[in-house]
């Protein structure tokens, strides 16, 4: 017995190392880092992103030309041209103060509701922009779980839309609880057979699923190319599908200029039941077991390769149903342009999340509000919303690289397993 | 050993089964072709070259569609069956022949009754193989020396955004290039620093790096270009070079010896990118750290240098596709407009080999696939050109899913190596 308590309290005491202020602000009792990292990157990210704003914009250029002229001025604009940009992601993603309190007070004179949802209507559009923004890093995330990247959420985003969109319009005279059901299934069943193809294919024979889904990608954008120029175009020849039935719609939350729909709660709901899945029964156990080591899981007896396309078809299901909530529930026809990148932004949300549904849920909601911001950003401050890609990238950075931060906020490494996953071709 | 050589002889035994089917499908697909009202028509092939304005003359070459396509499929069939009873002993050459004489099946049929310049084809094939050619080679050198390199796709959008900027600042062709290059090189380095350095998840840090290259690209076009036209124009694409004399023999010396100048640089790169990594020390010690660095390490190989020259020669190649995709044929800068060259490069590598020989032939595939959906719009064959555009990709599956018991990559891609 006292060499048990001896064992286990050796490794303790000296395993305490000496914290800087930041990890005593955020690690209590020498656990993990986990809120640390990501906290830092975004901060890190935002920094950049200031100094990136500052750099291409022309009136910041010329008054530093004058630095030593007018140092004051220099730098005010700088500061001035910086602020403007991030006062308008903010104002574009949670609206204005003053045009909500203004809302309110009409509201309560004369009970009018309608400048209040368009008081409210940014913090709507960050909603929407949020939802599918969590089902795809779920779809991302699960795969990790179960160490498989699949880079292919595009593609099956896309079939996803397809498909419900195809249901949508083309099924009539159909109760909504039975057109709304069958649409969302025929996204997630169009996406579930997206990713299980390169499943499969990994399992049969080790083809590698980054190359198969990103050629999965290529092949879901043709194939969105040719129905809607062919078989799945308008009456009227546009490239786009008909409207879907009213029958099929996911139903808003609010009225008209408010576009949040019933969908953002499904993502929610989706986020538990993933959570569920991957920490509280048998095969998501196995899921997280060939993830940590197949080949210590194929000796407990799990199979492996079933496990793979299992995993890869539910990835792939989670981004069919990102599409098809986006056509049920916002766009109600299939165009092409109908994702602005979801698919790929999701692989930061994964990261940036630690392939937790807790901390998908959050980055997505930080992406999608930094992206509906951006739109105003770009209006009134004219920086263009591919800043938000960068800030991305410099966020999946840092969190995948770890050291990095640490060499610059002198944090030290608390415990051992903080580390970016490690594979290569597989 | 026993128990290991049955296990290779089970694996040889499915390879053969499973080669021998393929190409018997592709027997059937050409029988498919047979019946579709080709009776009596003739496929005449243009062979002569046109252009600007100089013809360089070859005879038209002129098939009987139903006899060619018959026998075609005859051919495929025997050798499937062989195939499938016997074994050929190169089952990757066959399946290239296979997949040849199908796309010669193919040609035929949608010919029917109408000409194709054959050479135009050829022509335009080479020119869209180069940057997959580029993006392959390039991931030959890094991942020979054991670092997974996605990020080409990402390289290639910087190589080609910097090469537009320097070329149309200084007017100045070949310094765009070199800059191109130069650029590539910056983006490999964050890579090889994240990877080799911080011992980040290579594929994670490829991934970012896209992510962040299209970013940074296209944010830098809206923001910078857009608002200043002149530093887009670098002025019209590099001209070909036509070889003396031998750019007048027919049929070869516009697929050959008239382009340009970056493709010369490619077909050298690949010449001597086989020399070095077969016949030079350096090569032996880049593969030495691919496939086993701990070994390598104990013999004194600096595993850490070899790899980051490598990764960042890597880079340089990938830049210089960039540029050859910009400043070399569409003389302008466009948002994402590597289109999935990266990653179709990646493929081609893994369907060479990871030899820089397999590797070009594989581009080739790629890039006669690409023409063709052109050409076969023009001709309205009945095949939407959006379906065939799917052909490459679906090539891409079905060869990494044939191959890849027999294809052996590097046994150290991918793992970051510790020192002891």
């Amino acid at each position: 017995m006292s060499e048990k308590s001896a064992a286990s309290e050796t490794p303790e005491a000296p395993a305490e190392p000496k914290r800087n202020f930041l990890q005593r602000i955020f690690v209590r009792s020498g656990k993990s880092s986990s809120l640390l990292l990501p906290i830092l990157a975004v901060f890190s990210a935002i920094v950049i992103g200031a100094i990136i704003i500052a750099v291409s914009t022309p009136d910041v250029l010329s008054a530093w030309k004058g630095f030593f002229q007018d140092p004051l001025g220099a730098l005010s604009i700088t500061w001035i041209t910086v602020r403007d940009a991030y006062v308008a992601i903010l104002e574009g993603s949670f609206g204005q103060p003053t045009r909500i309190v203004k809302a309110f007070g009409t509201w309560r004179a004369t009970g009018e509701t309608r400048p209040l949802l368009d008081a409210f209507r940014p913090l709507g559009e960050s909603l929407v922009l949020t939802t599918p923004y969590i089902f795809a890093g779920l779809a991302v995330a699960l795969g990790f779980r179960g160490g498989l990247f699949n880079i292919g959420v595009e593609g099956q985003l896309f079939v996803g839309g397809l498909a419900s969109a195809l249901v949508g319009y083309s099924l009539k005279n159909l109760p909504w609880y039975v057109h709304l059901p069958l649409a969302l299934l025929a996204g997630i069943a169009a996406g579930a057979i997206w990713g299980a193809i390169p499943g499969f294919l990994k399992a049969r024979t080790g083809a590698h699923e980054v190359i198969n889904t990103i050629m999965m990608n290529y092949i879901a954008f043709r194939l969105t190319d040719y129905l809607l120029i062919g078989p799945m175009s308008r009456p009227d020849g546009m490239p786009m599908t008909p409207l879907i039935r009213p029958s099929a719609y996911l139903p808003t939350l609010f009225p008209a200029p408010m576009r949040v729909h019933f969908g953002f709660f499904l993502s929610l709901a989706m986020a538990g039941l993933v959570y569920w899945f991957l920490w509280k029964t048998t095969l998501g156990m196995e899921v997280r077991m060939v993830g940590a080591n197949p080949k210590a899981a194929r000796y407990s007896g799990v199979r492996v390769s079933w496990i793979t396309v299992l995993t890869l078809a539910l990835s792939g299901a989670l981004g069919g149903l990102a599409g098809a909530c986006q056509i049920l529930g916002v766009d109600h026809q299939m165009v092409r342009t109908f994702s602005p990148g979801y698919g790929f932004d999701s692989i930061a949300l994964a990261l940036l999340g630690n392939s937790h549904p807790v901390g998908v849920v959050l980055a997505s909601l930080l992406f999608g509000f930094m992206r509906a911001g951006a739109a105003r950003m770009q209006s009134l401050a004219n920086v263009p919303v591919e800043i938000i890609r960068i800030l991305q990238a410099i966020v999946i950075i840092f969190v995948a690289a770890p050291e990095i931060m640490r060499g610059i906020y002198r944090l030290k490494a608390i415990r051992k397993g903080e580390e970016a996953i490690k594979r290569g071709w597989g | 050993m026993a128990e290991i050589a049955v296990e290779r002889k089970a694996e040889f035994d499915r390879g053969r089964v499973v080669v021998g089917i393929v190409v018997l499908v592709m027997a059937i697909l050409t029988f498919l072709l047979l019946p579709a009202r080709s009776e009596g028509l003739t496929s005449t092939f243009v062979l002569t070259s046109r252009r600007g304005g100089v013809a360089i003359e070859a005879p038209d070459l002129i098939l009987s569609t139903w006899p060619t396509l018959l026998t075609i499929g005859l051919v495929l069939a025997l050798g499937g069956i062989w195939q499938l009873v016997k074994g050929f002993k190169r089952s990757d050459l066959i399946v290239a022949l296979g997949v040849g004489l199908t796309i010669m099946a193919f040609l035929v049929w949608s010919a029917r009754g109408a000409s194709v310049n054959l050479t135009g084809i050829f022509v335009s094939s080479m020119v869209r193989a180069a940057p997959i050619a580029l993006a392959a080679l390039s991931g030959i050198y890094s991942e020979r020396s054991g670092v997974v390199n996605i990020a080409i796709e990402g390289m290639i959008l910087v190589g080609a955004f910097v090469s537009v900027v320097v070329a149309s600042m200084t007017d100045n062709m070949l310094l765009g290039v070199l800059s191109g290059a130069l650029g590539g090189m910056l983006l490999a380095l964050v890579h090889a620093v994240m990877s080799i350095r911080y011992r980040v998840d290579q594929i994670v840090s490829g991934a970012s790096l896209i992510i962040l290259a299209l970013g940074t690209t296209s944010y830098l076009q809206r923001a910078v270009l857009n608002l200043n036209p002149e530093l887009n124009q670098p002025g019209p694409a590099i001209a070909a070079v036509p070889i003396p004399v031998l750019w007048k023999i027919p049929v070869l010396g516009p697929v050959l010896f008239n382009l340009s100048p970056i493709i010369y640089v490619l077909i050298g790169l690949l010449i001597a990118t086989r020399i070095l990594m077969n016949n030079t020390r350096w090569g032996l010690r880049v593969r030495s750290v691919g496939e086993h660095p701990r070994a390598a390490d104990t013999l004194g190989i600096n595993v850490f240098r070899t790899r980051y020259i490598s990764v960042l020669i890597s880079g340089a190649i990938a830049g210089l596709a960039g540029a050859y995709m910009s400043i070399g044929s569409a003389a302008r800068f466009n948002e994402g407009m590597s289109a999935g060259k990266g990653f179709l490069g990646l493929a081609a590598m893994i369907f060479g080999n990871w030899n820089p020989g397999g590797a070009f032939f594989g581009s080739l595939i790629f890039g006669f696939f690409d023409s063709l959906q052109e050409k076969l719009a023009l001709l309205q064959v009945g095949i939407a050109g959006d379906l065939l555009g799917m052909a490459p990709y679906l090539a891409t599956m079905i060869v990494l899913a044939g191959f890849i018991g027999r294809s052996r990559m590097p046994a150290a891609d991918g793992q970051p190596y510790e020192k002891q």
